[in-house]
């Protein structure tokens, strides 16, 4: 069956976009981490722990403070709905309960936005966390899949490609090598950790089952990206 | 103190609500383990769930959905505009999504509450990604004019599963729609005056779309039928496009996850003790619209997934049903 979608840049529908990561390029934060995929290309500032939480959070955990800056414009809709799908996915990867009454702060700034924009800053995040030394469980890798026409699955769209597919779904999933759970617990429901999904977005109409090949594909794909961010997290520095 | 090894005796001495309310987690799981939820539903149940059409008789199209305690008011409100030069041939939508202050507690005047800006993203992207409206329909003379819709949905009780009644009252205040008498106009040559038709009174509509035209000036008028025989030579321009005519209608179901329960439709108390939350919104020709997962530390397994899905499916039936009482309730009148 055909399912080679031929994309502008020439790239198979498996491949992604030249990746890119570089940690503690700011020097005055207390982590910082760039990661480009092809034009699209993020920043991450960590600043933190610093003492006291913000009001209505609660002061017996670590509170995550995510700030998104875009490239151009004000600050509206679009960017606090990304300020809180990345608190949320950073609170399910640190261990809250470390540094009680604490506030981390993430500053995510868009350099350049090119498709895959949120799994970026996501990935881009957790780098920067690395690279501040906050606790956390497991990293969390992100990409972006989407369902072209004909129902076959692309990964890493670049804007255009995202505007053209009938649905896109950026897809965030646990990197359990570097965990600090036991060995026995790395079974969930007969499925190992990685499997489960931490965050999933989309947009567009896909059917169900596109959606859970999305998911499959994110899957093999975020393992791969694992396997390279670990190998440059433990060889930097 | 409460302490974690004495537990067990302390609440046999503790009254249910102090309980309840030190130990909400371990409350709740107790209930769990029996697979109810405190108010009595099984997990996998909705709350009750009622809608009222034409709720604001001064807007063009209104609803009042209520999930339980959960109550949102949507009003429509339709309003002519120059189309974009990017699609000349589309109207817009605006939807707005507001929670004041006597919605909730933690809602103070002044700074909108951060689910407030989500939520109001979610439902734009959910409309407009699922095909409901069609924006070619809103258009009336292409690159010169075209409908804005302004849909403005107001949550007057906060009680968890705040995009589900959204949606539905959105969806509820879109669909009620019905045909205007079109008007057989001889055109003239002439400087047409417009003048807004009024839904006359046997129509309790909830969406219509006002009668137009355009004048020399290229300014887009209303129309009456009232007044002097003039008015009769001029030409409605969107006649025929009066009905609102919908695709297929995204419904949604929020469930909570909590290790590996899944409770449909969680209330404002469940929502903060079980931090995860996912969001499925389906369509009526059965595609996944949205999958909306924001992190949390539940993560969701494929089992988990398709449970979801099944879960949204079954719910999509009850508010099908619960749509077509409402609009049978409406011709009624």
């Amino acid at each position: 069956m055909m399912m080679e979608t031929d994309r502008k840049d020439g790239r198979t529908p498996n491949q992604p976009r030249m990746l890119s990561c570089s940690r503690n390029i700011l020097h005055r934060a207390h982590g910082s981490a760039s990661w480009s995929r092809g034009e699209t290309k993020v920043l991450a500032a960590v600043y933190g722990p610093k003492a006291g939480t913000k009001k209505n959070e609660d002061p017996e955990k670590a509170c995550i403070e995510v700030i998104w800056k875009p490239k151009t414009g004000q600050i509206g809709k679009a960017e606090k709905e990304c300020e809180m799908i990345m608190k949320k996915t950073i609170q399910s990867i640190c261990l809250l309960t470390v540094n009680p009454n604490t506030t981390t702060s993430v500053v995510v700034q868009v350099v350049n936005d090119d498709g895959a924009l949120l799994p970026c800053a996501i990935n881009a995040a957790c780098a920067a966390l690395v690279d501040a030394g906050i606790p956390m469980k497991h990293l969390a890798v992100a990409i972006c899949c989407c369902v072209a026409e004909e129902g076959s699955v692309v990964l890493d769209p670049t804007k255009l490609e995202e505007q053209q597919m009938r649905g896109f779904a950026y897809l965030v999933f646990p990197n359990s090598a570097l965990s600090a759970l036991p060995k026995g617990s790395s079974l969930v429901d007969g499925e190992p950790l990685e499997h489960g999904i931490i965050t999933s977005v989309t947009h567009g109409v896909m059917s169900v089952d596109e959606y859970l090949r999305c998911v499959g594909r994110g899957r093999a794909a975020c393992a791969k990206l694992s396997d390279v961010l670990r190998r440059s997290l433990q060889k930097s520095e | 103190m409460g302490l974690l090894d004495s537990s067990g005796d302390l609440s046999a001495e503790m009254e249910v609500d102090a309980f309840r309310r030190l130990f909400p987690l371990r409350y709740y799981e107790r209930h769990l383990a029996e697979s109810i939820r405190p108010d009595g539903r099984p997990l996998g149940r909705a709350r009750d769930t009622t809608v009222a059409l034409g709720a604001v008789s001064s807007a063009d199209g209104s609803a009042l959905a209520k999930i339980g305690s959960t109550t949102m008011l949507a009003a429509i409100k339709m309003e002519v505009m120059t189309p974009s030069a990017e699609s000349p041939d589309e109207g817009c939508i605006a939807i707005e999504f507001h929670m004041p202050p006597i919605c909730s507690p933690i809602v103070r005047p002044g700074r909108p509450a951060e689910a407030a800006v989500v939520v109001s993203k979610q439902l734009s992207d959910t409309i407009l990604s699922s095909g409901m409206i069609d924006l070619k329909e809103l258009a009336l003379v292409s690159g010169k004019a075209a409908w804005m819709a302004y849909l403005d949905i107001y949550c007057l009780d906060a009680d968890g599963a705040l995009f589900d009644a959204a949606l539905l009252s959105a969806v509820a205040a879109f669909s009620h729609c019905k045909h205007l008498s079109p008007f057989l106009i001889v055109p003239t040559s002439y400087t047409l005056l417009l003048s807004l038709i009024h839904v006359s009174a046997r129509y309790s509509l909830a969406v219509q779309i006002p009668v137009v035209s355009v004048n020399d000036k290229g300014k887009i008028v209303a129309f009456t039928e009232e007044g002097d025989g003039r008015k009769l030579e001029k030409e409605a321009v969107n006649k025929e496009k009066i009905k609102l005519t919908l695709g297929s209608i995204p419904f949604s179901l929020t469930c909570a996850l909590h290790k590996k329960y899944i409770l449909a439709d969680p209330t404002s108390e469940e929502e903060s003790i079980m931090e995860t939350l996912v969001t499925v919104v389906m369509d009526s020709s059965d595609r996944l619209v949205s999958f909306y997962k924001p992190g949390g530390p539940a993560l969701a397994y494929t089992s988990l997934v398709t449970d979801c899905v099944a879960l949204t499916r079954h719910r999509m039936k009850e508010l099908e049903k619960i749509l077509d009482e409402a609009f049978s309730g409406m011709e009624v009148d």
